[in-house]
């Protein structure tokens, strides 16, 4: 693979960033740019230069919201195969997760693809659990595009663009740059960041995953910032396309429609969950078991659990009194602990040994 | 969460393809993207969603250099 991960340049770039000379907090909405963060100690190499970097709601599993998981753990219980990826069936709601619903008995498949779940579904109704953004949201969109029988879809998955716009506006935190999620963005382009660089006059740069991307896209915001500038910019061109991913785009587009949705920690974000379009609706596991999920009320969140400051970028894992003390990956109080995407999770794997 | 790494498509079989990650091979769907045998990919839960070619991935490294050269 390509040397992005030169100590040599990596060690050039901090200088330029620290020779800039700014104060910054930069955010980012990102599972793996949080795994490169902490796993290469960039959150220190940049604190010496004075930037903060900080994981908002970048984890799909953790912003799926208590009730979503209800509902899967409600269809388990009554007898319907669910399927979906491994992070979330340990995910605790409501005094349980999916993962005790299947020690009791329930039908609970871990898949690593929509089409591991289609291949099942040839042996009776399967429930597909779609989490995920605009990365993982064009596979679901493409399985229903082919008419899968015996096949239902309850859809988690979620916009990111929405969601940047929602934080931004609560205005809970100082928030300079941001730093876009290379894989979303391989979708999606550059085009949904515009708006939001204009409105909130924020510098935006989309990244890849490596060290060197992640401090080369840190140092393109500062000098935004220097240069008095607020637009997208794009580090990671050997990817992500400025359009996007069009036949990706066009599945999304005819599949779904963007909803009014709560997410973890966050009050209902406008437009921000994709809802299975009308035509598409003999797919919808909310229509085809309606009966069972219709009049469920969300739980209470864990008690003394602060994932929802940890999505929103109030505060950093090691802030949550539980954090290592009662939550750690084992005995996990709240996703954010769960998912290897998670904040917690990823600081407890790197620094709690 | 992504697999960073691309992959190389070995063999491709109608929207399926055999796809090769430095000596690991698994099945992805390609029905997102256009490519042809040979092409590097980025899979993500077992569909393809972007075609990378070598030429920008040595492209961003002299990238990197231009920008260092010249701020
Ligand atoms: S799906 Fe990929 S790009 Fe999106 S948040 Fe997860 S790791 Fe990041
Ligand atoms: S450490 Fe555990 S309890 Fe605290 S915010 Fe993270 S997941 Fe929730």
């Amino acid at each position: 693979m390509l040397q992005l991960r030169d100590k040599k340049i990596a060690d050039e770039i901090l200088a330029r960033i620290k020779k800039l000379n700014l104060q910054l907090k930069i955010m980012h909405v990102c599972g793996t740019h949080q795994d490169t963060i902490v796993r290469y100690g960039l959150d220190s190499l940049l604190k010496d230069c004075g930037i903060e970097v900080i994981q908002g709601p970048g984890c799909p599993v953790c912003v799926t919201t208590t009730l979503e998981i209800q509902k899967a753990i409600t269809l388990a219980k009554n007898g319907v195969t669910v399927a979906t990826f491994g992070d979330m069936i340990k995910v605790p709601a409501a005094g349980t997760s999916l993962q005790k619903a299947r020690a009791e008995g329930g039908d609970v498949r871990i898949v690593y693809s929509i089409d591991d779940a289609v291949k099942m579904a040839g042996k009776g109704e399967v429930v597909f659990i779609g989490v995920g953004f605009e990365t993982t949201a064009p596979s679901t969109a493409v399985t229903l595009l082919n008419e899968p029988e015996n096949f239902y879809v309850l859809s988690c998955h979620r916009y990111i663009p929405p969601a940047l716009d929602a934080l931004l506006g609560m205005g809970e935190i100082r928030i300079d740059g941001i730093i876009c999620p290379g894989h979303v963005s391989t979708i999606i382009g550059m085009e949904p960041y515009k708006p939001l660089s204009c409105k909130y006059e924020i510098p935006q740069v989309i990244a890849g995953f490596e060290p060197l991307d992640v401090l080369m896209a840190v140092y393109m915001i500062a000098r935004q910032i220097d240069e008095g500038r607020h637009e997208v910019e794009n580090e990671y061109i050997r990817v992500v396309r400025p359009e996007g991913n069009e036949k990706a785009k066009e599945a999304l587009k005819e599949v779904f429609d963007p909803a009014d949705a709560e997410w973890r920690g966050f009050p209902i974000i406008k437009k921000s969950k994709m809802a299975l379009k009308k035509e598409f609706e003999e797919y919808d596991a909310e229509k085809r078991y309606e009966d069972l999920l219709e009049n469920i009320e969300m739980a209470e969140e864990a008690k003394g659990c602060r994932c929802g400051e940890v999505l929103r970028g109030l505060i950093y894992p090691q802030q949550c009194p539980l954090f290592g003390k009662i939550c750690n990956p084992s005995n996990p109080v709240g996703p954010c602990m769960v998912s290897i995407e998670g904040a917690c999770n990823i600081e407890y794997r790197y620094k709690n040994d | 969460m992504c697999l960073a790494v691309p992959g190389k498509i070995i063999e491709k079989r109608g929207n399926k393809a055999i796809v090769d990650y430095g000596g690991v091979r698994r099945e992805a769907d390609i029905s997102l993207v256009d490519v042809k045998e040979g092409d590097y990919v980025i899979v993500h839960a077992g569909f393809a969603i972007q075609v990378l070619s070598k030429k920008d991935a040595e492209e961003t490294l002299k990238i990197f250099e231009e920008m260092l050269k010249n701020a």
